[in-house]
């Protein structure tokens, strides 16, 4: 579902004559050409620019082509904490994004099954955060759960938070605005998915006298496998490599910095390219080694 | 990917998987349920939360604000009025050049990626895995190495940053989606029908415009209006390939530290009403037409 959108072994719809591949070309020619110049030389160039080395008696920001590997012990040893943070705060997230988006989506998908349009309206405010600016709605959380707000006062007033407790700033607030900016793209893979759960499976295990808890987790969740595993690749992706939420005038504070703020500070403030290329070749390497062992590891491999 | 396919197709006003018929089984749900009203309530309290920071930037456009946004001091309409009267206009040329880079990018990013997608779908070659593993591997990679990799790419080779490297940027992440979501219109299509245009003595370019391109344009609009929403949204990729040019998701993040302008609000929520209004639309629209259909049958 996910990837099989790519997937290799679908057969064409006609038999395809000679003639016919000079189309073929022409169609994929520009396309293709374009990945390859904006997409994959980019990445060559990453690499490259990880390995340069300080130009001798230069500027900051002056670097030259070389095989300095030191630069991968460098940040590894100096941003460690930012890889852990990056990849446990994504995960933390992916989770809640999981626990909040299933029952919707089986309400949405299941139980509002026989009112069309009413499943439209529902799918429709699931996607709505995404028309509002990433930036402005997390800004919005930001006023609604910092300090002097009403929600916050509240709390403390009830006794449910210290006195010097804070929301913002700590690692609870990017995670939740980690959740809260991704779940739509947990929701709808896992919609697609039980939009087209069969009940009659459902039936059968109710009719050999399986309990409702039992034919969730016998039925239910391997039948969803498909959304799960779609749902928490495009979540965890996107959150792994967010620096928006993390950043100190956002959610974040001095304390939540994941990868993506070192790689923007580095590449952008400081002008440490090949610091930056580093972490991004990490953060890359890492994130297709943990997705192909979770693809793998689900037995889903006919996704990708 | 799926999420965001489905995206566009909601986007669309059509929906791959709301085009089978709903299944109308010996209706037993309740006995799996989790209680029948534990879930409505559940998705009701999801969607209030959902909802709240939109509500939330809203409300805030119509504060009567100086200069930040944080506390409330009153309502007012003259924010809504007069946008483009704060810092010079900054907000609203933020605004002209994120709407110009989506438009440019879409333009781009729908021709190659349906042209792609035709091609997976209807050509027989070799190394269609590795085409498969490039246009899936954009999609794959975090924003941030995306943006990076640009950045130094144009480091490198000494372009300087400007409008043009930010459409060069969004069309590449674009081109993936497109691809995906054209797919699987061209997938559906019966070629039965582009047949019938051949016998017909129609030219290959009569058969594709006339046949061909009506029955894939739900699709491609589809595919178009997600990559405006993407472009249109992207502050990570943007970040590192803009240079001095400001975008609004720019805008926002640069003026974050020292306070937003209502005027932003504004903004974000007038393309909100905007969007959701036309989206709103198809679905009520699509509807209304599967059930004269259903009428018919």
């Amino acid at each position: 579902m996910a990837f099989a959108a790519f997937s290799t072994a679908e057969a064409p719809t006609e038999q395809a004559p000679r003639k016919k591949s000079r189309i073929a070309l022409f169609l994929l020619l520009p396309g293709i050409a374009y990945l390859v110049l904006f997409f994959l030389t980019p990445l060559v160039s990453l690499l490259l620019t990880s390995l340069q080395a300080p130009l001798e008696f230069g500027d900051i920001g002056q670097y030259q082509y070389a095989f300095n590997w030191q630069n991968y012990v460098d940040v590894m040893t100096t941003y460690w904490p930012h890889i852990v943070r990056s990849f446990g705060y994504a995960l933390a997230a992916t989770v809640f994004a999981l626990l909040f988006s299933y029952p919707l989506a089986y309400f949405i998908g299941v139980k509002a099954r026989r009112w069309p349009l009413l499943q439209s309206l529902m799918l429709v405010l699931v996607i709505a955060p995404f028309f509002i600016s990433f930036l402005l709605r997390t800004l919005a959380w930001k006023q609604i759960l910092s300090d002097e707000s009403f929600v916050i006062t509240s709390l403390k007033a009830l006794s449910l938070l210290g006195p010097d407790a804070h929301f913002t700033g700590t690692p609870f607030a990017v995670i939740f605005g980690l959740t809260y900016n991704f779940i739509p793209f947990m929701t709808l893979p896992l919609y697609t998915t039980l939009e087209r759960l069969d009940l009659r499976y459902l039936e059968a295990g109710s009719d050999l006298y399986a309990n409702p808890f039992t034919v969730f987790r016998k039925v239910t969740l391997p039948l969803s496998m498909p959304g799960i595993v779609a749902g928490t690749l495009l979540t965890f992706i996107p959150a792994a490599g967010d620096y928006v939420n993390a950043s100190r005038d956002f959610l974040g504070g001095p304390d939540t910095q994941m990868m993506g703020n070192v790689i923007e500070a580095n590449f952008l403030v400081l002008l440490n390219y090949p610091a930056a290329a580093a972490l991004s070749i990490i953060l890359m390497a890492a994130i297709l080694v943990l997705v192909g062992i979770y693809v793998k590891r689900s037995g889903t491999e006919d996704l990708l | 990917m799926s999420g965001e396919v489905q995206a566009a197709a909601v986007l669309g006003g059509f929906s791959e998987s709301q085009q089978t018929e709903p299944r109308r089984g010996p209706e037993r749900g309740r006995r799996f349920g989790l209680g029948s009203w534990l879930l409505p309530v559940y998705a009701v309290i999801a969607f209030v939360f959902l909802m709240i920071p939109i509500a939330y930037t809203f409300v805030f456009s119509f504060n009567d604000s100086v200069k930040s946004n944080i506390a409330w001091r009153g309502f007012t309409f003259d924010k809504w009025l007069n946008v483009c009267n704060v810092e010079g206009g900054a907000v609203c040329q933020a605004f002209a050049n994120s709407v110009v880079i989506g438009l440019v990018a879409t333009v781009i990013a729908t021709t190659l990626g349906t042209m792609i997608a035709i091609a997976l779908v209807r050509y027989r070659f070799r190394a269609r895995s590795v085409i498969s593993l490039l246009l899936f591997l954009p999609m794959a990679t975090p924003e941030v190495v995306l943006g990076a990799g640009l950045a130094a790419q144009f480091l490198a080779v000494g372009v300087p940053k400007d409008m043009t490297t930010i459409i060069l940027a969004h069309t590449m992440f674009c081109i993936s989606f497109v691809v995906v979501t054209v797919k699987a219109r061209v997938a559906s299509l019966d070629p039965a029908l582009e047949e019938a245009g051949r016998d017909l003595y129609g030219s290959p370019a009569q058969v594709f415009w006339r046949v061909t391109f009506p029955l894939l344009l739900p699709g491609i609009v589809a595919a178009a209006l997600l990559s405006f929403a993407l472009s249109f949204d992207d502050f990570i990729i943007t970040n590192f390939n803009s240079g001095s040019v400001s975008t609004f998701p720019k805008y926002v993040y640069i003026s974050a530290s020292r306070g937003i302008p209502a005027e932003a609000n504004v903004i974000a929520s007038a393309v909100f009403l905007f969007a959701i209004v036309l989206v709103i639309g198809a679905q009520v629209s699509r509807a209304a037409r599967a059930k004269r259909l259903a009428k018919l049958g």
